[in-house]
């Protein structure tokens, strides 16, 4: 069990690692450098570029779209590796052989994704601030000291708490929507081609609904 | 020895399966055949579980199968080889891991105890040496033997071979028959193989059960299965009409 689970933070979340810091660091630097551009009152200060940009990675940018991007990249891949064992007949030899199936095949990668994607979303966060920085940076816009004192202006450690919760619930989300997608598929490789789309489809809807309902419960 | 009671089994309002009842012996080859589409996959489905019967029972050695729960069942399970028409060999695993797997999991035998059981059986089935190779790189014939050492290597009592030679060449499909044949006596199992390949009734078929419409049609071996004038059977048997006509010849030069 878990030597299948660390095999599954090697797929599910490693390998994650570079798609998922590319993203925040582009996302990041235009956080910064579109809130730069809204800022043409006099009234606000150049910190509030840093503030925002915080702001937008912890409570939304990090645990929400990266999750929707995982849904893409992580939910496709279970949908279709299950699904291939299903019309292969891999799953109904596990069967055979007495091996409940489901918890072999399903249980290790939702322990896997429960406990990397708090990691993932922590370097997101970290990354699209410097990825505001270097923005800022290159385009000469606002200093180092002002930025970082913005990052740093009215920080609330729950908004990191309130990330991880997040980005733990997306995580069983997409596992558990696609391997059921995966797993209950039935017919050839088109069908499993449509179990991987719908379980992307259907992993994106059910994270933005619950984003909803966890901002509702966690923020107010 | 497996006994099927009174089997019914129907997909929405579709019935596959009507009212089988057979005897499958221990140490012998037992056939199901028919022709595609009459229910002899459904049939060997039902029997280990992986569909559930509308009616009926099916015992193995007086335990009936059927009434057990997961875990009852789980036993009995481990207690079956199973060889599917695709061989369904895991992907991620090499050739020593797919052999190994069921002992990996359901014994407490150590890495070094498991290699050698994964050797003997690859010995056996005349793959020494192909340990690590994955299944992408074997052939179809290779798959299949590495599948027959995957179902062996727990020591079943009982034997399911979903149609092992399709996709085969006529050669290695002889090969894989008689390896079945083999190891049945060797291990005296109680073998079940579906097929609609008439080399292999003629090669191993000791005890074969025709399906047909989704009923046990005609049970008998393989001499008689070549006399009957049972008319879905000749017509199974001798399905083209050269071998009707080979038939016509050796009945006009008997009279």
């Amino acid at each position: 069990m878990w030597r299948r689970v660390i095999s599954e933070l090697e797929i599910i979340g490693v390998s994650s690692l570079f798609i998922v810091g590319l993203m925040s660091l582009f996302m990041g630097g235009v956080i910064a450098l579109n809130t730069a551009y809204q800022l043409t009152t006099p009234l606000l200060p150049d910190y509030t570029v840093g503030y925002i940009t915080q702001q937008s990675t912890f409570l939304e940018f990090s645990p929400t779209v990266m999750s929707l991007i995982l849904a893409g990249k992580v939910g496709s891949n279970i949908a279709s590796e299950i699904g291939t064992m299903r019309v292969t007949e891999q799953i109904d030899a596990l069967e055979i052989m007495g091996v409940n199936s489901l918890n072999y095949l399903v249980l290790p990668k939702i322990i896997a994704a429960m406990l990397f994607f708090p990691i993932l979303i922590i370097c997101s966060m970290a990354l699209s601030l410097i990825g505001g920085w270097l923005a800022l940076q290159v385009s000469g816009l606002i200093n180092t000291e002002v930025y970082v004192m913005g990052i740093r202006s009215f920080f609330d450690p729950f908004h990191i708490t309130y990330a991880l919760i997040k980005a733990v619930c997306f995580a069983f989300l997409i596992v558990s929507v696609s391997s059921y997608y995966g797993y209950y598929v039935r017919g050839g490789s088109l069908d499993v081609g449509k179990a991987s789309t719908q379980a992307i489809v259907t992993s994106s809807v059910v994270i933005l609904m619950s984003n909803f309902i966890l901002t509702k419960l966690l923020l107010f | 020895m497996i006994e099927v009671q009174n089997i019914d089994k129907s997909f929405a309002d579709l019935q596959i399966l009507h009212d089988i009842s057979t005897v499958f012996e221990k140490g012998k080859v037992n056939l199901i055949i028919g022709q595609s589409g009459q229910g002899k996959s459904v049939l060997a489905k039902c029997m280990v579980g992986l569909h559930e019967v509308d009616t009926g029972h099916v015992i193995y050695d007086g335990k009936d199968f059927t009434s057990m729960n997961r875990n009852e069942r789980s036993l009995i399970r481990q207690q079956i080889g199973m060889l599917f028409q695709g061989s369904a060999l895991f992907d991620s695993m090499n050739v020593e891991e797919n052999v190994g797997f069921p002992l990996t999991m359901f014994t407490n035998k150590s890495s070094a105890e498991i290699k050698k059981r994964v050797d003997f059986c690859l010995e056996r089935v005349n793959l020494t040496g192909k340990n690590k190779l994955l299944p992408s790189e074997c052939s179809g014939g290779m798959q299949k033997r590495i599948g027959i050492a995957r179902a062996i290597s727990m020591n079943p009592k009982y034997l399911f071979c979903d149609e092992p030679n399709s996709g085969l060449d006529p050669k290695t499909a002889i090969l894989i028959d008689g390896l079945i044949q083999d190891i049945t006596k060797e291990y005296n199992m109680t073998t079940v193989v579906i097929t609609h390949d008439m080399n292999s009734v003629i090669e191993i078929g000791e005890n074969v059960i025709f399906i047909y419409e989704g009923k046990k049609w005609w049970q008998g071996d393989k001499k008689s299965i070549i006399t009957t004038e049972n008319p879905e059977i000749t017509d199974f048997v001798y399905a083209s009409e050269f071998m009707k006509e080979i038939r016509q010849n050796i009945r006009n030069t008997r009279t």
